[in-house]
């Protein structure tokens, strides 16, 4: 039997974003942007947009394939997924989905996009305005437990308690997105920088590791990229960027009920960072550049903790700024300046600052990047993860 | 009696999933899922057993004291009815005499009160009789 893997068979060929705005100041609309974005990606890949004959995305993105099949007058619609689970836990995974149906021979050229106008939808930050609260959040919400920030502070406590791990090293993860947002125009956080000052009398969202710059912005824009086989992109305009490894899902019972995951302080990564270097055969010191989704600066160290990147013994020492730094630093991350800084994209610009930083064409510019990891929304669950190679890693 | 947080944040629905806890709650006492197939206690409720796959969950009254598995100090207002409130401390507790189970809830202290992982802490019930249907919340103190 052959060997089942996506190692080297389909690659992203074509990447596109809209101008990215703070929240609610799109002057489009949302299913706009996320045309903007899909026919960018196209454009940039030398297809025609009625080529293209899928969509994959997450977070239950709004703006619907069918919809977006009609309005580009699309010949065939072939696939239409959308992965289950909120936020960007599903942001490798709708990459990974494309691809799944690309090399299966569903379909032929499948974009995974995600796109976003809270302005005209409502936003994450708050709690929804509800009456009573059903399900889990019955036993949530009455104690005043409602928010993103809250839903995920107490499994950072207690991994940050256990490990004794302080505060600064998630200082330095913003920081470090921050940092790479000054030579990047696209960044909303372009031409705002972040002093450790700064950040050190930024008002508390949640105590004890959540002060404002440990939170991601929320934003408006689009974000796409253009699935095709390995065979075809080589023929296309770009460098072909080729996937080599992605897993999703969660470990055991990581979404029992009511905070009650058996391994609770976690980003829930575990397995699905097995596979995806499984499927790879790469680990995490083959990597030249990691984009690691922020949602929150205490889910990106559970994450670079569960993917092999960070050792929790020595969190503190290692996590420091001039480590997470490109061109030069011993873990460059989030180059783009990430979720934090350059856009909440839902990770989808981290997919896209990816294929830059392996065509050679990032603003920070990683020297010779060959092997570029993406590790999707922590914390929630399914989660995803995804690597990407140029053709010399094949 | 006081309450751990102001008027006006949301009711819990009391499902029918759920509705011998509430009950429970209402008579003062913590009663959780324990499968009656092969005795694992289960929380938050659920249809099945996570374990055996068995229907047949019965609820039963456990201990109402645990301890300290982690927690949080929220000062930003997620909901209108926390505007001008102040931190407040959420904290979730581990149930040692009920196969380790973990519940959420408010931990009564000042809101500077240092919080510390594995404290031996106990349950309040605490009332919401004005409300259409009538609930009790389960809040947590620190044992004396
Ligand atoms: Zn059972």
């Amino acid at each position: 039997m052959s060997e089942r893997t996506l190692r080297g068979k389909v690659a992203i060929a074509g990447i596109g974003e809209t101008a990215y705005y703070k929240h609610g100041q799109s002057p489009d609309a949302e299913f706009k942007l996320a045309l903007q974005a899909i026919i960018a990606a196209c454009r940039d890949a030398g297809i025609d947009p009625k080529e293209v004959d899928g969509f994959a995305s997450y977070g239950n993105d709004r703006s619907e394939a069918v919809r977006l099949a009609a309005a580009l007058g699309i010949k065939e619609l072939r696939f239409s997924n959308m992965h289950w689970g909120g936020g960007g836990g599903g942001v490798a995974a709708s990459v990974a989905n494309a691809a799944a149906a690309v090399h299966s021979g569903m379909a032929n050229c499948v974009i995974a996009f995600r796109s976003l106008a809270q302005g005209q939808f409502a936003r994450y930050g708050r709690g929804a305005a509800v009456a009573a609260a059903v399900g889990d959040d019955a036993f949530l919400f009455p104690y005043g437990l409602m928010s993103p920030a809250q839903r995920f502070a107490m499994k950072i406590t207690r991994f940050m308690t256990e490990h004794g791990i302080r505060h600064e090293a998630l200082r330095s993860i913003a920081m470090a997105s921050y940092h790479h947002a000054q030579n990047n125009p696209r960044a909303v956080m372009y031409g705002r920088p972040l002093t450790q000052e700064k950040y050190d009398a930024s008002r508390w969202i949640v105590e004890p590791f959540h002060r404002l710059f440990d939170c991601c912005q929320e934003n408006d824009g689009a974000g796409a990229v253009i699935v095709v086989p390995a065979d075809r992109a080589k023929d296309l305009p770009h460098k072909p960027t080729y996937l080599l490894g992605t897993a999703q899902g969660g470990h055991h019972r990581s979404a029992a009920p009511v905070h009650n995951a058996p391994d609770y302080g976690s980003a829930h990564f575990p397995t699905v960072a097995r596979n995806m270097w499984a499927m790879a055969k790469l680990g995490p010191h083959d990597v030249d550049v990691v984009q690691a989704y922020e949602n929150f600066t205490g889910g990106v160290l559970l994450s670079l903790v569960e993917h092999g990147f960070v050792d929790p013994t020595t969190a503190n020492e290692f996590l420091v700024l001039e480590n997470l730094l490109a061109p030069t630093g011993r873990m460059p991350m989030n180059t783009s300046g990430g979720n934090l800084a350059e856009c909440y994209m839902h990770g989808l610009e981290m997919v896209n600052e990816a294929v830059r930083q392996l065509r050679g064409t990032a603003n920070n510019q990683v020297p010779d990047a060959e092997v570029v990891a993406v590790l999707g929304g922590p914390m929630v669950t399914p989660v995803s993860s995804l690597v990407l190679g140029t053709e010399a890693t094949l | 009696m006081s309450t751990a947080l102001p008027p006006g944040l949301p009711a819990p629905a009391q499902e029918p999933v759920a509705k011998p806890y509430w009950d429970g709650t209402r008579a003062g006492k913590l009663v959780i899922q324990r499968c009656k197939g092969c005795g694992a206690h289960q929380w938050g409720p659920e249809w099945v057993c996570h374990r055996c796959h068995s229907f047949d969950l019965g609820w039963e009254e456990v201990a109402p004291r645990g301890r300290i598995w982690s927690w949080q100090r929220p000062h930003h207002p997620v909901h209108p009815a926390l505007n001008g409130h102040g931190p407040y401390t959420i904290v979730l507790v581990e149930l040692p005499e009920a196969g380790n189970v973990r519940m959420v809830g408010n931990l009564i202290c000042e809101p500077t009160a240092p919080v510390e992982i594995g404290a031996e802490v106990e349950a309040v019930f605490e009332p919401h009789d004005d409300a259409e249907p009538p609930y009790t919340l389960v809040q947590w103190r620190v044992k004396g």
